[in-house]
């Protein structure tokens, strides 16, 4: 069969089609109305075109394209095939037929009139005819630019329809030297995907000389199922055909915001590599510097741009907790057998689990900046109502809080920061007469300190009056005349309900809601105020607030048979209790390398019966200024848990901070250091004032 | 190399098509209306349709339909033949879920680069 000359089988083919035209066209004569006929006559036409063009009867094919032209408004319908005009159409049938004969013995001027006697009857429009041949575009001129960037984006049914982007790809690639990275993000999650669908999209740098031309040649079945986004590479990107300078190009431009962090880590190690490689490091170094300036706050905030609904963030928080547990849990079963290698894989889901945990935390953390931030119009306002100028520093904006906690400290802060203008700093006249600056200062301060961010607002004004407070809360019944107390204890009267000492209420504060209200959020937070003053050189509140809300590092001890935990972040050190130090009576001293550290037995305090255990020993704990130790039974180890919550009925329990689930599903309690302390010198104070 | 089913009512076109690709390495598959072609290609599993759009019987545009809803011939790439560059035409051909399209007249070189382009070794 292949032997066979296919111009011969056309000539074979049209000859019988010519038999179907003229059929029709003839038929058609008899019955006009007949769209059948027609079709079948345009078919043919159609065919005889196509199949002309092929085999080199160009004429043909010419002759045929005008013919059908002039012949679309009778297969419209829009013009009913009279005698005359299929007349005219046999005749160019005829003219056809010797066309594909004799091409060179017929004469083309017969075809011009024929086609003008059929312009006669269907009113051709001026249109003039064009050639079929699109294929053939024309080569455009040379490209005076190193190559191409493309960013490709496909309609996810590409793949349905038989085309393979990776293909394309392939085709890229043989146009130049091509680097494609692709483009994740809309991937959507597994439950959702369609494995049919084409969900990458591509971020292409080509170096080739190749036009605009060849790329849309590469796409040219599917440019109407994609976007492409196609930019000329600068000519000076032309030596940078190795990785480096291309990762540069590629980050230099918009979309690939994940890379971003890759580029600040390139240009160094090439710079290091060989002296060839510097020729392509020093255009990159370039160019990053001289134009790019304006681009250098876009890109950071390209990476600071996710916003994720804070209620994702916490069931990540919450799973991830769970994964912590299950972890914890893990790992003393691995920990209590013998298998090596589980060992391993134990000890290597704790560091990855640790890692999520506070990868997790830091997406929640916020510079409390953006809090600070508020503060100074609300100072500025403040000290021009009340005429008291003042000074407002911040320090530590960077510091990162958790976000929901960082919203929960507005207003106590707004609270602190009222009292500090209204009552802290003094008059004008006050100020001069003590010797001070004209303009008062306000310092808030936030800083990390250990497992705690501490949060100051500190003035300069005249302190507390000690004495006024409790002259207030002796006139509102608070406490009898008679009864002795410290500066501290007098000043927790601030944070009472209703309690204020301002001589007249101004509309800023002094109505005795705000301290109490200040500290009761911080509470919530498990967080703890501090009040500081010293008379006449100011006032200062500090918030000590937990870094996280939901998981502590925490010493798991055993005590009796009762497991608790102690925050890690609170403990100095362990020590083993000499028998020497419990023989001491009162109030109980350790000798830690000559510092007399206060101890608490646990055993005593928690209320535990039974004998201690022989050895005890002591962890050193620091809240605060103090250090203080805490006597067990035993020191377990470390153990990482979530915090859960105790519930409402165990609110007035303040020694604990909550509960955690251990590995073996049984519970510990979480001992919360700085109020156990409190607790315990309330009592040892009691006893002291009872012994007196 | 490929199988390639070609489907028009020209056998001059299909015969031009066989001694285009055959040369090339690829055996062709003949079929002269869109029904003979959904047959063969459901048959045979070729690697690529080429279908002209004005059939008989089963035009190019059905042919595209009804391959389109085969599950066994997921992804198969279609190529329809088109005189017109029409491009209303075009694309309705494309969605329907032709691949490509060649323009007739077309020159082998062509053809080849399409076939190529579309199928793999």
């Amino acid at each position: 069969m292949s032997s066979i000359d296919p111009t011969e089988v056309f000539r074979q083919e049209a000859s019988e089609l010519f038999e179907t035209l003229e059929g029709a066209l003839l038929d058609l004569c008899q019955r006009p109305d007949d769209r059948e006929l027609v079709d079948s006559a345009f078919r043919a036409l159609h065919t005889i075109k196509g199949s002309g063009a092929m085999f080199g009867f160009d004429k043909v094919a010419a002759f045929t394209h005008e013919f059908e032209t002039a012949f679309e408004l009778v297969r419209k319908g829009e013009i009913k095939p009279t005698q005359e005009l299929i007349a005219v159409a046999l005749a160019a049938k005829d003219y056809i037929r010797a066309l594909i004969e004799a091409p060179d013995g017929t004469d083309s001027i017969i075809g011009d009139a024929i086609l003008d006697d059929l312009k006669q009857f269907v009113a051709l429009p001026g249109e003039p005819a064009k050639p079929d041949v699109a294929e053939e575009a024309p080569a455009a001129k040379p490209a005076a630019h190193a190559g191409w960037r493309l960013y490709l984006e496909f309609d996810s049914h590409i793949l349905c329809n038989g085309s393979n982007p990776l293909d394309l790809l392939d085709d890229l690639c043989k146009l130049g030297s091509c680097f494609a990275v692709p483009v994740i993000d809309g991937i959507p999650m597994l439950e959702e995907l369609e494995p049919e669908y084409c969900y990458l999209k591509w971020d292409v740098t080509l170096h080739s000389d190749c036009d605009k031309a060849a790329i849309d040649d590469v796409f040219m079945f599917v440019e109407d199922e994609m976007k492409l986004t196609l930019t000329p590479l600068a000519a000076q990107a032309e030596v940078s055909l190795p990785e480096p300078g291309l990762l540069i190009e590629l980050v230099e431009a918009e979309p690939i915001a994940e890379v971003a962090p890759v580029a600040e880590a390139v240009p160094a190690p090439v710079q290091a590599k060989e002296p060839a490689a510097k020729e392509v490091a020093a255009p990159a170094e370039q160019r990053r510097d001289e134009p790019k300036r304006s681009d250098e706050p876009k890109r950071s905030e390209n990476i600071a741009t996710v916003r994720v609904q804070a209620e994702r963030l916490d069931e990540l928080m919450d799973r991830v907790g769970e994964l912590v547990i299950a972890q914890a849990r893990l790992t003393q079963l691995a920990a209590s057998g013998s298998d090596l290698s589980i060992k391993m894989i134990a000890e290597e889901i704790e560091r990855l689990a640790a890692s999520l945990r506070d990868t997790t935390m830091g997406a929640r953390m916020v510079p409390i900046g953006s809090l600070f931030g508020r503060f100074r119009r609300l100072v500025h306002d403040l000290s021009r109502d009340l005429n008291k100028p003042v000074e407002f520093v911040t320090v530590g904006e960077d510091t990162e809080l958790d976000k929901t906690m960082i919203e929960c400290l507005a207003d106590p802060l707004v609270h602190l920061i009222r009292n500090a203008i209204d009552h802290g700093i003094e008059d004008n006249d006050k100020r001069a007469a003590a010797g001070k600056t004209e303009r008062g200062r306000i310092e808030l301060t936030a800083v990390h300190s250990g497992a705690q961010v501490l949060v100051t607002v500190k003035d300069n004004g005249g302190g507390l009056n000690t004495a006024r407070i409790r002259a207030k809360a002796e006139e509102q019944g608070l406490i009898a005349p008679s009864v002795a107390l410290s500066d501290n204890e007098i000043h927790q009267f601030l944070f009472h309900p209703g309690f204020s000492t301002a001589q007249t209420i101004s509309a800023l504060s002094g109505r005795g809601v705000g301290m109490d209200v200040v500290k009761r959020t911080i509470e919530n937070m498990r967080g703890s105020i501090d009040l500081t003053t010293r008379p006449g050189e100011g006032t200062t509140v500090t918030l000590r607030l937990p870094l996280t809300l939901a998981i502590i590092e925490g010493l798991l001890i055993r005590v009796g048979g009762g497991r608790y935990i102690i925050p890690l972040s609170a403990v100095e050190e362990c020590v083993e209790l000499m028998p020497e130090d419990q023989r001491s009576r009162g109030r109980n001293f350790l000798n830690v390398r000559g510092n007399l550290v206060p101890f608490l037995k646990l055993r005593e305090l928690l209320v535990v019966p039974g004998s201690p255990d022989q050895h005890q020993k002591t962890i050193i704990i620091s809240t605060g200024e103090t250090r203080v130790g805490l006597v067990a039974d035993q020191i377990i180890g470390n153990h990482q848990t979530v915090i859960k919550s105790l519930s409402k009925l165990h609110s007035d329990v303040t020694i604990f901070s909550g509960a955690a689930i251990l590995g073996d599903g049984t519970a510990a309690l979480i001992l919360d250091v700085a109020q156990l302390v409190a607790a315990a010198q309330a009592q040892s104070e009691k006893q002291i004032s009872e012994a007196a | 190399m490929a199988t390639v089913l070609t489907v028009d009512d020209s056998p001059s076109i299909r015969q031009m098509i066989k001694v285009t690709l055959e040369p090339a390495g690829h055996s062709v598959i003949e079929a002269g209306d869109g029904a003979q072609g959904l047959a063969k290609a459901q048959s045979s599993r070729p690697d690529l349709v080429i279908t002209d759009l004005n059939m008989p019987t089963m035009n190019g545009m059905e042919l595209i339909r009804a391959l389109r809803k085969q599950p066994t011939l997921t992804g198969l790439p279609i190529v329809f033949l088109t005189t017109e560059s029409n491009d209303a035409l075009k694309q309705e051909a494309k969605s329907a879920g032709a691949t490509g399209w060649i323009t007739k007249p077309f020159k082998p070189e062509q053809l080849l680069a399409v076939v190529s382009r579309l199928v793999r070794a």
